[in-house]
């Protein structure tokens, strides 16, 4: 059980802290003030959360492992975030839509997760959720505002929906790790299209039809971008092992 | 006698004091987002205080601004935004007759009242 709540823990961690890496790009080069410090804001609630997960994980793990250890010692393939977090940041829809898609689904997962009969996994969720409610809410009103905003913005919203959406698949795919723990996410996918639904039809943007779905994420099978996201959020501790501030 | 009317707009007193020329304000010039005054309440019972402006395209954007922009270290409870258009200034070169009056004026302070010994904390 603990090695399926372990694994569980790291892709829960992962898909965050990638996710963060990934917004944190933004820092600094937002398209107006107020909203570089929004994604800024998002990025580091994520990292908050990444690190709550690490941090339990690591005591199931022992063996000297900290949250540190996890972040910046592990290869590729060891990580089990969905591939959808990995993805470049693009433009703005690109970094808008992505946020969106995995909101939603992150909306859904702790939702459930704060009744698990797990007590620490409960708390972390409850306390995420609330974050996640925001990021829902701030993602979905941007996509309607580029989405029925001028013609540039919603050419950008369909290249996005166009690039992003082959990566949504892997949300409801339950995989080992999770079976084991008794979490079914194929049924989340009534939710979180509930939500997209929605979400697009005030946006004034089409469901894409039925394509082919990326997945593998979750198993650690990814896509090339992982790899560079990796060399440069682990390359000071791979240079100088143990370095500290 | 006729006044001269002119909306000043909060913030956008012209360096020159006259006015002139000034026929729309500069938070709508051309691909700037308009100007929002925000308000923040630090907790349940106290007055609204203004602590800033931003930018944003609606109100719904401006609140949210305003959430992550202002209350991002816990400094409140409630936002008020309000489009800084809303807002009229009055006119630093109307000081003289706006507040100067007021100055000779003690009488207006309730400090000359007789209070019977009982009444205390006033």
């Amino acid at each position: 059980m603990n090695n399926y709540l372990k694994d569980y823990l790291l892709y829960l961690a992962d898909t965050s802290l990638i996710l963060s890496q990934r917004n944190s790009e933004w820092c600094g080069h937002g398209p107006i003030l107020e909203q570089d410090i929004a994604i800024t804001n998002i990025s580091l609630d994520l990292l908050g959360q990444s690190r709550n997960f690490y941090q339990y994980a690591a005591t199931l793990i022992g063996d000297n492992a900290t949250e540190d250890t996890l972040a910046y010692l592990r290869t590729e393939r060891e990580f089990k975030n969905c591939l959808i977090a990995e993805q470049p940041k693009g433009d703005w829809a690109q970094t808008i839509l992505r946020q969106f898609f995995l909101s939603a689904y992150q909306y859904l997962v702790y939702e459930k997760l704060q009744a698990y009969n797990n007590e620490q996994l409960a708390a972390i969720a409850a306390k995420a959720l609330k974050e996640v409610t925001y990021h829902l809410r701030w993602s979905s009103e941007w996509v309607i505002r580029l989405g029925d905003g001028t013609e540039e913005s919603r050419q950008r919203m369909l290249q996005a929906t166009n690039e992003l959406w082959r990566y949504t698949g892997e949300f409801f795919i339950t995989v080992d790790y999770e079976k084991e723990m008794n979490i079914d996410v194929a049924d989340l996918k009534i939710e979180w299209m509930k939500t997209v639904r929605a979400i697009f039809e005030e946006a004034t943007l089409p469901i894409p039809d039925n394509t082919f779905m990326q997945t593998g994420g979750k198993k650690g099978i990814h896509t090339e971008n992982l790899g560079f996201i990796l060399a440069e959020m682990q390359y000071l501790q791979r240079t100088f092992p143990g370095a500290n501030w | 006698m006729s006044f001269k009317q002119q909306k000043y707009f909060y913030g956008d007193i012209p360096e020159d004091n006259t006015g002139e020329n000034m026929s729309s304000p500069k938070t709508e010039t051309k691909n700037e987002w308009p100007l929002w005054e925000v308000f923040v309440r630090s907790k349940q019972g106290l007055d609204h205080k203004h602590v800033g402006s931003l930018h944003a395209t609606d109100a719904a954007m401006a609140m949210e601004n305003a959430r992550d922009v202002y209350t991002r270290r816990q400094e409140g409870v409630s936002i008020w935004v309000v489009e800084s258009k809303h807002i009229h200034a009055s006119n630093p070169e109307e000081a003289e007759s706006f507040y100067e009056p007021a100055a000779d004026k003690i009488y207006r302070h309730p400090g000359f009242y007789q209070l019977p010994d009982e009444v205390n904390h006033m």
